[in-house]
């Protein structure tokens, strides 16, 4: 199994298309870096405002911690896009290109196969969510430094410098699993057809769809907003409370992993018996 | 011959909806054996093929390959199989060397770097072996094909029309290569084609598939007997020819007589007797056409297909 995931590893770093992910990410966080370190205190006192009036804030705000939080807030939405890049021409690229029938007449049962490409799209979302934190969390500390970290979260929290580091370990954990369930969905879509544009197309589509029914304040669809997988990008925020609400990371943690384990069960169960006819 | 059977099929059957690629297909294949899978476009050959990889499931029948079955053990079964299915097509971004160490460590957990470079050396590959597959012309990625079905010296080799595309050399590289894999590496080749003369050249048992059915099948000198031809005389004057023919041996050899075309079922040394007799009693022979009736028969579906 690790030769078929490093063999599929190797292949998805050899497309152009694999990159483009990194790159925009590169690009997004760096830009904010920027925009912060040109607007300075201003982005702050948007979350301090009235407390200003009654509080004497001291200390660095403006630091590595909060350019990191802002830029997972604000770029968790768009990372799903460049994941269905590359989760969705797993399968459906090998049909195109024709190579299923050098790939498939090896002695490796379809189940490995299918496996290994599932685990490489979920190593690649990983791997685009390592990518984010470093740039992030490594650059935002050196641009800005290290201080506490002020957040909104029902109220304004401020963590101290200490109690830190580790919420963001697990949120960039929470987030790279919400990012899987993103990979699986395409993966699954990948397994239907021979052409990776299908995929790519139809799993964006269901992500705004999903995102758009979420945040319609109408009641039937705020019955279903709690099954739908997209209302879990921003769970990784849980870990940013004063204390930790472990029914709600539990909850979060068993929707998420249930989306994924179905959609390979099904992704298996047609890869299996799907005749392979390009 | 070795009576060891390696690929016995029974009864396999495939259907896609409405239209049935392969209807009731009995074959057997022999250790040793280069078996000829003949038939035209459309014929079935490449689904049967599919289905003998497990690529696509039958919709009945069974398929052993070295007395096991494709259904219970086929990762035991592709360990000793090498194959080329339709055209081939690899990792296009990729060099030819790396493509081979891909398939080689699937198919044998690792391949050193000399087995790669020898059997692009015997596919005539070895000089691109760093180029990317994209840059490889159709002939080329051919010849990848068959080094990526060697690669792991399997003892059943499966190929899929492996000369189309090729230039004359190239096609006669190939054959020439099946034949020494054969007689002296003892290989079985299962060799599927749409040209009988490729066929007669290289295998020693065939069978001719079309529209999914059997046609025939057996060994390639019985069915290519070449001591019973059929053979069409051109001459001036179809009544005078019939004439003298009257009362003769030859008579009896007549298979059909349209316009100033007479077809009789000979052996090969009776045409230059039966062309002298035409010729002493001044009937003027303007052509003499010898044809294998089951080269005709092949060549018929053949057009029929197109």
């Amino acid at each position: 199994m690790t030769t078929l995931i490093n063999i599929e590893l190797f292949k998805i770093f050899k497309k152009w298309r694999t990159y483009i992910g990194f790159i925009a990410v590169a690009l997004l966080v760096l830009l904010i870096q920027l925009a912060i370190s040109i607007s300075g205190r201003d982005v702050t006192s948007g979350l301090t405002g009235q407390l200003s009036d009654s509080f004497i804030m001291v200390g660095n705000l403006l630091n590595g911690y909060f350019v990191s939080y802002m830029i997972l807030n604000s770029i968790i939405i768009n990372i799903p896009f460049l994941i269905v890049l590359v989760a969705g021409d797993l399968l459906a690229g090998e049909a195109t290109a024709g190579t299923y029938r050098i790939l498939l007449t090896r002695p490796v049962s379809r189940f490995q196969v299918v496996l290994s490409k599932f685990l490489t799209s979920l190593i690649y979302s990983y791997m685009l969510i390592f990518w984010l934190a470093i740039l992030s969390f490594v650059v935002g500390i050196i641009l800005f430094g290290t201080g506490e970290l002020i957040v909104l979260q029902n109220g304004l929290i401020i963590f101290a410098k200490d109690d830190i580091i580790w919420r963001f370990i697990l949120a960039y954990l929470m987030a790279g699993l919400s990012m899987c369930t993103v990979a699986a969905l395409a993966f699954f879509f990948s397994s239907l057809v021979e052409n990776a544009i299908g995929p790519i197309v139809t799993a964006m589509a269901i992500i705004i769809v999903f995102a758009i029914i979420s945040a319609i304040p109408i009641d039937f669809f705020q019955t279903i907003k709690p099954y739908l997988f997209t209302n879990y990008f921003f769970s990784w925020r849980l870990f940013f409370d004063d204390s930790l609400n472990f029914v709600e990371i539990i909850k979060s943690l068993s929707v998420l992993l249930g989306h994924i384990l179905i959609l390979f069960g099904i992704t298996a169960y047609i890869f299996e018996k799907k005749d392979i006819l390009t | 011959m070795n009576e060891e059977k390696v690929i016995e099929i029974l009864g396999l059957t495939k259907k896609f909806k409405n239209l049935i690629a392969v209807n009731d297909l009995d074959l057997t294949v022999y250790k040793g054996d280069v078996f000829g899978f003949l038939g035209p476009n459309g014929a079935g050959k490449s689904t049967t093929i599919r289905m003998m990889l497990s690529l696509i499931s039958p919709t009945s029948g069974t398929i052993k390959i070295f007395g096991k079955s494709l259904l219970s053990d086929r990762k035991y079964i592709l360990k000793k199989v090498g194959a080329i299915v339709e055209k081939p097509d690899f990792y296009k971004n990729l060099t030819a060397y790396k493509n081979l160490s891909i398939l080689g460590r699937l198919s044998m957990g690792e391949v050193s770097r000399k087995k790669i470079m020898e059997i692009l050396e015997l596919v005539g590959l070895e000089k691109r072996y760093k180029s990317k597959v994209k840059t490889f012309s159709h002939g080329m990625k051919q010849r990848l094909g068959i080094a990526q079905a060697l690669l792991h010296d399997p003892d059943l080799i499966i190929l899929d029309e492996p000369t189309t595309g090729l230039d004359p050399q190239g096609m006669k590289e190939i054959r020439d290569l099946l034949v020494l894999l054969s007689r002296e590496k003892g290989k079985t080749i299962f060799l599927s084609s749409h040209i009988l003369s490729e066929i007669e050249i290289i295998a020693n048992r065939m069978i001719i598939l079309d529209k999914g059915k059997e046609v025939v099948e057996g060994k390639v000198s019985e069915l290519l007997n070449k001591n019973k031809l059929k053979v069409t005389f051109e001459v001036d004057d179809n009544n005078s020819a019939r004439k003298i023919l009257e009362g003769t041996v030859w008579q009896d050899k007549i298979y059909s007589s349209i316009d100033n075309k007479i077809v009789f079922i000979l052996e090969p040394e009776d045409i230059s007797s039966l062309n002298k007799l035409f010729v002493e009693n001044n009937v003027a022979v303007s052509a003499v056409i010898p044809t294998r009736s089951l080269e005709e028969y092949f060549l018929n579906i053949t057009e029929k297909s197109i």
